[in-house]
């Protein structure tokens, strides 16, 4: 394996990582006060083609795009749409009561509707398939820092040759990390999702907290779709969902992470070199690896490896709940609504 | 109006759909005084206090504090005016510290930094003789810790008024005296407290005047020092009660279970029972007495296969009907197959032994579905069991398909022991039978087990209360640290010597 592998696969890893850690960061912060909401892949869809469109109409009304303009709508689209789609969650939540699986579930399959609705009426508009593109608001969310991206030889091209967003979300899982745990507000939030009827009677309200956990947190995840679209895809869209496909990473990434967000800074990554294993595992290992399993087919083998995240996350579940520390485990009332006069 | 009126509830109503949880309340709490609400299961003494800690909101009715109208809607609004309750499933989070806990829910006043809350927290402590440690994992605590941890919380947030639920349910006697020492000290220091408790001799103890509720009515008030038990029973039941269990020699006894060198290690190798022997006969209560986690539970859970004894021990089954059986080995389902009838009251009722969201028929279906035939449910006969427990037992439930869960606590006990008794065993065994029931409940539950020592069943009652275990046993087996340091004939043996068996072990055992 050569100097140039290592490093593009460090950079796919790294690109890859960007968007759950996104969908992570979010979800984290809603599953912190209770609310396990399993429509983040939905939500991520959402938030992809919501900052598509805005780009994408934004684009198509001007002759030269302003950069600016460009990652303002597109961020604005984006985040109205997620917070809107957490703020329904809620609602048949958090209000209404319903189940959160069941809800969560349903928001996926409405979320990723609704994109490929929408991805194929922009394709149609756009003049048919594999024509679409925001080549410049994508290019503005690559953007990358002067000097640093590129007069540093290896060190730039491991470090800062990305997209600005994946230092925003590193940012923000280290700030989440901190407001979990060192401001007040944070430990009430962790109250509501770990002792609902406690933390009323301690005076919090809990049904504000739900909701803006809920709703910051689909706003966040969504950005993971946004990330995913301009920066991963390059300012491109297919209806292959491959968005919600990420976006069930990151609900597995939060329990890989047992729920602190500082461990997604670095298990994002891992998960992304997981994921590529298949392309840049070396030929020998590949071929001694497929006489093992006995797989005669080079893409039966890619699936197998994909898997490695999840198996990953299956192995750091057990491990952690064998150790049963329980600063580890999940939000005890997490999945569960709270009703006050409930006996 | 008198200056020392803490709180005045006028005509207080609340309802929860269909049923009158309280109906017209009125009563004052005093400062400088600790107030008991007596009252039976479902009398409501709870309820009414919720108001005042804003977990419920009446509807109708007023409540004034410190003389003036308010509205309480929430328990924010409950600390704003001195209130504090103190619930008796605590409102504490696992995975905080102490420390945590106690600022959890205020504004921040002192930056990110705890320092603050550390000192003014120190200091609530040595005021009142409290001792905690600040840092420590509520996961880590007891119990007695843990409700500590509620008082602190509560005096924190500066309240005046302090209402505890069932405090001393779950506390061995020194921590209730602890306890009672603390809350003496408050008293004293001006605040005002409210038990609500069911047990007579805490009321007669701690308390300076006494309400007492029944059926969500308030029947009256009397200072403790004009009054006694039995005026008190009467007012809390409506009827005349005897407070003596009627216990019957019985002349015929069986061999029914021979325990030999039982031992039972937990998950850290530790031996929690430790070489137990003891013969089980029929036609007699033994009870067993020991301070809580002595083995007792562990115990139990061996006998019926729950738990995995260390080799060499032994417990053999002797049945009229079915030969001689050894227990050991076998799995709780298999003991069931032999034919054998032992009936096992968990100490965690909802956990073990019912399913909460379940009816109650569906509760008796669940220890009698693999005797009908073909892969459909056969639910007439549980229904018909079910009805057979409700009316017997007088259990209160809106209907039979009700979750149990929703049942007060008396009324979840009655329906698995009622379960447990219509299997007709030939052993049962009970553990912490009556934990959190009120004095007639209790008195029904003991009558029962006194009715199945007389059909020649041999009962096993592990008990916290040992007035109660005195009174119903007829031999008492004490456990020490998973040892038996003991077995006493209940009709001689006092207090003063099962107190001493439980804490010492004997020498040369």
């Amino acid at each position: 394996m050569t100097l140039d592998m290592i490093i593009a696969w460090i950079t796919a890893a790294v690109t890859f990582g960007t968007v759950i850690m996104f969908g992570c960061v979010g979800e984290t912060l809603n599953e912190k006060a209770g609310g396990l909401n399993l429509g983040t892949p939905g939500v991520m869809m959402l938030g992809g083609i919501a900052s598509l469109a805005g780009a994408f109409f934004y684009e198509k009304s001007v002759a030269v795009p302003n950069p600016i303009l460009c990652v303002l709508i597109s961020l604005i689209s984006c985040l109205v749409a997620t917070a809107l789609a957490g703020l329904l969650y809620g609602f048949l939540t958090i209000t209404l009561r319903a189940n959160q699986n069941v809800t969560g579930l349903t928001l996926t399959m409405f979320g990723t509707g609704i994109a490929n609705f929408f991805g194929g009426s922009l394709v149609k508009l756009s003049g048919g398939v594999g024509q679409i593109s925001v080549a410049a608001t994508s290019k503005a969310f690559k953007a990358t820092m002067p000097i640093l991206s590129t007069k540093l030889g290896i060190v730039s091209q491991l470090l800062f040759k990305y997209g600005w967003l994946t230092y925003v979300i590193l940012a923000l899982a280290f700030a989440m990390q901190y407001f979990f745990n060192k401001t007040r507000t944070g430990l009430n939030l962790r109250s509501v999702g770990e002792n609902p009827a406690t933390a009323d009677a301690a005076g919090i309200n809990v049904t504000l907290y739900k909701y803006m956990a809920c709703t910051i947190g689909s706003a966040i995840a969504g950005l993971g779709g946004l990330y995913y679209v301009m920066d991963y895809v390059k300012g491109t869209w297919s209806n292959d969902s491959g968005i919600e496909a990420l976006g069930w990473l990151a609900v597995a990434l939060v329990i890989f992470t047992s729920w602190k967000p500082k461990n997604a800074t670095w298990g994002a990554y891992l998960f992304g070199f997981c994921y590529w294993i298949y392309l840049y595992i070396p030929a020998g290992i590949n071929s001694m690896l497929m006489k093992l399993f006995k797989v005669t087919r080079t893409t039966y083998m890619q699936n197998l490896y994909k898997m490695i995240p999840y198996i990953v996350t299956i192995i750091v579940l057990v491990l952690v709940s064998s150790r049963n520390k329980r600063d580890n485990q999940a939000p005890q009332s997490l999945g569960t609504s709270y009703f006050r006069e409930e006996r | 109006m008198d200056n020392n009126c803490a709180v005045q509830l006028k005509d207080i109503t609340k309802t929860f759909g269909a049923v009158v949880a309280n109906e017209n309340v009125s009563f004052d709490i005093r400062k400088h005084e600790v107030l008991a609400i007596l009252g039976e299961n479902g009398s409501g003494k709870t309820t009414v206090m919720n108001m005042l800690a804003g977990i419920y909101y009446p509807d109708s009715g007023e409540i004034f504090v410190n003389g003036n109208l308010v509205s309480i809607k929430d328990p924010k609004d409950a600390y704003d005016l001195g209130i504090g309750m103190i619930h008796q499933h605590y409102k504490l989070i696992d995975v905080f510290s102490a420390l945590e806990n106690i600022v959890l829910g205020l504004k921040n006043t002192d930056g990110n930094d705890l320092e603050s809350a550390r000192k003014r927290v120190n200091e609530i402590c040595s005021r009142y003789g409290f001792d905690i440690d600040p840092d420590m994992k509520v996961y880590d605590m007891t119990v007695s810790q843990k409700q500590t941890l509620e008082i602190i919380k509560v005096l924190y947030r500066g309240a005046e008024i302090l209402i505890l639920d069932e405090p001393t349910a779950v506390l061995t006697p020194q921590e209730t005296s602890r306890l009672f020492n603390v809350l003496r000290n408050m008293r004293d220091d001006g605040k005002a407290i409210v038990i609500i408790t069911h047990k007579l001799n805490e009321v007669m103890e701690i308390s300076d005047r006494v309400t007492i509720l029944r059926k969500g009515q308030y029947i009256g008030t009397v200072n403790t020092s004009e009054t006694n038990p039995q005026q008190l029973t009467e007012m809390m039941v409506g009827e005349k009660i005897t407070l003596d269990i009627n216990r019957d020699f019985i002349e015929e006894k069986h061999l029914r279970l021979e325990v030999k060198n039982l031992t039972v290690k937990n998950i850290e190798g530790k031996k929690v029972v430790d070489d137990v022997t003891f013969n089980l006969y029929s036609g007699e209560v033994l009870g067993i007495a020991g301070i809580s986690g002595s083995g007792q539970k562990e115990l139990l859970e061996a006998i019926m296969g729950l738990q995995k004894p260390e080799p060499g021990s032994s417990v053999v089954y002797y049945s009229t009907a079915h030969g001689v059986h050894e227990l050991v080995g076998l799995s709780t389902k298999e003991i069931i197959s032999h034919g054998l009838h032992l009936a096992f009251v968990p100490e965690d009722r909802l956990g073990m032994g019912l399913v909460g969201n379940m009816g109650m028929t569906d509760n008796v279906l669940l220890k009698r579905y693999r005797k009908g035939k073909g892969p459909l449910l056969h639910r007439q006969q549980p229904m018909q069991t079910a009805i057979k427990i409700k009316d017997e037992l007088d259990v209160k439930t809106p209907s039979l398909d009700y979750p149990v869960r929703k049942l007060s606590g008396g009324n979840v006990q009655k329906v698995l022991v009622g379960r447990e008794i219509n299997n007709k065993p030939t052993v049962l065994m009970t553990a912490y039978a009556v934990r959190g029931l009120d004095i007639n409940t209790s008195y029904a539950i003991y009558n029962l087990l006194n009715e199945q020592k007389k059909r020649g069943v041999a009962v096993v009652y592990v008990g916290e209360d040992l007035d109660v275990l005195l009174a119903l046993s007829d031999r008492i087996l004490v456990l020490c640290n998973g040892k038996v340091n003991g077995i006493l004939d209940g009709r001689t043996a006092n207090k003063e010597e099962v107190g001493l068996l439980m804490t010492h072990l004997k020498e040369g055992e």
